[in-house]
């Protein structure tokens, strides 16, 4: 492998977490650079920009880009950024290593793009159970305090930021941008109706930018080694940069690995720098691509598939957060779907009646068959719930992630769904020949 | 969305945060434009004080951030890890997610349930366990994971849940 890890260049260093061993591995020196340099803060944007950098979060939108929908004239107001480390799409825990292993990473790109879009105050919302990754970061950030890289006149450059940590409490919907936004303001995470676009009003009603924990970390690496490096990593001009991919599921060697943007599928699940193949030899049934929310890939899918945002909107998925998720043959499609369906019901925040009514009724018809108690309509019936619940039928895209593991598993495997309503019974795995299911 | 309510058993005096726990507050209130944003974290505080969020404590909450209880109580039910009653020394959090689950998780919670004698959401009687079920806890190259309190245990099986299980005070 010719590829240099950059994002995890620093994971299992010894004390990787303290600001010591991050600045003589050559930490802050991009900040340095950027606030000594006579880099002005709308240049920073454009070398964002340049690089091609796309939000690590999920939807890929680019981040310079997404900087400049920040209003010129703020007319007084603050603009903040928030670094969104709710991390909480099934199948992803990329940000959490990073966090716990490298918080001077996250924190200096968070400082870089702060100055980028002249905020004074940024936030890190992360997620409540992340208690140990909360403490890294928040000694992380005492640490920066204390050697001036935050705080007052950072660097004798005249800038001034602070980092406050902000803890969550347990609830998928605030990884959204505007569900989180509410919960930081101290309320239920019920994403907002858009327009407005949280650039031109957010948190506190000012302007806001949200960004992932590994997108920040980006920006790091774009202004220590300059975009067009960073341009140049990755599959096409569309789809650069490093990028962590989450493996789990029934491969030998699940983890987080780096690559070079657009690793084709099978090279992280076979190659022996990655997944080294399917556990026990088994063959690959189905793959979600890009967590719980993207469509189920087929094994004749996964072939010649570069993860990234095109490569998996061309087969109608996508990379999302890059959590690829692996299921066997023994694996029971229904079974699957219904534990999806499980995790999608039990966080629809309530705001939408389709989402709030429709996320349960998925996951009570996905276990009648399951169970052996589905009724030759039932598929259809799921197929139609879906429908009604999407496609701008609610204020955001919830309801889009939540049936899209089911509309792609019937329309890739209607076969077990049918087996399971007429026989009562799954077609494979450990409930197949039993006659009727557990 | 959680429909956990409180408890009968809940009512009782006034909630008052300790003095240590007033200066953190007053720390916390600082760091924020709104008095509200402050409420997530001071209802951190309030449960590492008690160890949950009794109607007493949600509403001293309320007074502190001059908020409707109402608001208070709306999130906190919201929110999945704020314990709404008393739970044991020991919160045992399995997660049930997809990856979890290929790696077999329900068994490993049908094993601890089985051990314990208790189902879901209930404490051992003698006040050390309390076993809940929980969404993706980004431990998934690791399943089956689990959380006791606020330290994940991963990956975990039923042998090593037992001597777990039986080292904790």
């Amino acid at each position: 492998m010719t590829f240099e890890p950059v994002l995890l260049a620093r994971v299992g260093r010894e004390r990787s977490q303290s600001i010591d061993t991050y600045v003589s591995d050559g930490g802050y020196e991009a900040l340095r650079k950027v606030l000594g340099g006579g880099w002005a803060p709308e240049a920073v944007t454009e070398e964002v920009k340049k690089s091609g950098l796309r939000g690590r979060g999920g939807a890929g939108f680019p981040t310079g880009v997404k900087w400049g929908f920040v209003p010129k004239d703020t007319k007084g107001q603050p603009v903040y950024l928030l670094c969104n480390a709710d991390e909480s799409e099934p199948g992803t825990f990329k940000d959490r290593l990073l966090m716990e292993e490298d918080p001077h990473q996250m924190i200096e790109g968070q400082i870089i793009s702060a100055y980028a879009l002249k905020c004074r105050t940024s936030y890190v919302y992360i997620r409540g159970e992340f208690f140990h990754g909360a403490r890294v970061i928040q000694r992380a950030v005492d640490e920066a305090y204390e050697k001036g890289f935050l705080g007052e006149n950072i660097l004798g450059s005249g800038f001034s930021h602070d980092i406050t940590v902000h803890r969550g409490a347990g609830a998928y919907i605030c990884g959204e941008e505007t569900g989180l936004i509410e919960s930081l303001e101290g309320k239920r995470g019920q994403p907002r109706i858009k327009p407005p676009f949280p650039a031109v009003f957010g948190v506190f009603g000012a302007p806001t930018i949200v960004n992932n924990v590994e997108t920040l970390c980006c920006v790091t690496h774009v202004m220590k080694r300059g975009a067009e490096w960073f341009a140049k990593i990755g599959r096409n001009e569309k789809n650069t940069g490093p990028k962590l991919y989450c493996l789990s599921g029934h491969v030998n060697r699940p983890g987080v690995y780096e690559a070079p943007m657009g690793l084709q599928m099978k090279e992280l699940l076979f190659g022996e720098d990655y997944g080294r193949g399917m556990k026990d030899g088994r063959k690959v049934k189905a793959v979600i691509p890009g967590g719980a929310s993207a469509a189920m890939l087929t094994p004749e899918e996964i072939e010649d598939c570069p993860l990234d945002f095109d490569g998996l909107a061309a087969k109608k998925s996508m990379l999302g957060s890059a959590a690829i998720i692996v299921m066997n043959e023994d694996t029971c499609i229904v079974d699957a779907a219904r534990n999806l369906a499980k995790f999608f019901s039990h966080e629809s925040c309530g705001q939408c009646t389709p989402c709030r009514e429709g996320t349960p009724w998925l996951h009570r018809v996905l276990d009648r068959i399951e169970s052996g108690d589905g009724r030759a309509e039932d598929i259809d019936l799921l197929e139609k719930i879906s429908n009604q619940m999407a496609n701008g039928m609610t204020i955001c895209v919830f309801a889009d992630a939540a049936i899209a593991p089911v509309l792609s598993s019937i329309g890739k495997f209607r076969d077990e769904y049918r087996h399971h309503v007429e026989r009562k019974a799954c077609l494979v795995g450990p409930r197949a020949a039993v006659g009727a299911t557990a | 969305m959680t429909s956990r309510r409180y408890s009968v058993a809940s009512a009782g005096r006034p909630a008052e945060f300790p003095p240590a726990a007033r200066d953190r507050i007053e720390k916390i209130l600082a760091r924020y434009p709104t008095k509200q944003a402050a409420l997530l974290p001071i209802l951190w505080v309030a449960q590492e004080t008690w160890g949950w969020i009794s109607k007493e404590a949600a509403e001293e909450v309320a007074r502190i951030l001059d908020l409707p209880p109402a608001h208070v109580s709306g999130v906190l039910t919201f929110y999945t890890m704020y314990n709404l009653e008393p739970v044991g020394r020991h919160l045992l959090q399995f997660c049930t997610s997809i990856s979890c689950h290929l790696a077999g998780a329900e068994r490993l919670l049908d094993h601890c349930r089985g051990r314990l004698g208790i189902d879901l959401g209930e404490t051992t009687p003698d006040g050390k366990f309390t076993v809940v079920e929980v969404e993706c806890i980004a431990g998934c190259d690791r399943a089956p994971s689990m959380m006791v309190n606020d330290a994940y245990h991963e990956p975990m099986d039923a042998a090593k849940l037992d001597s777990l299980l039986g080292s904790l005070p």
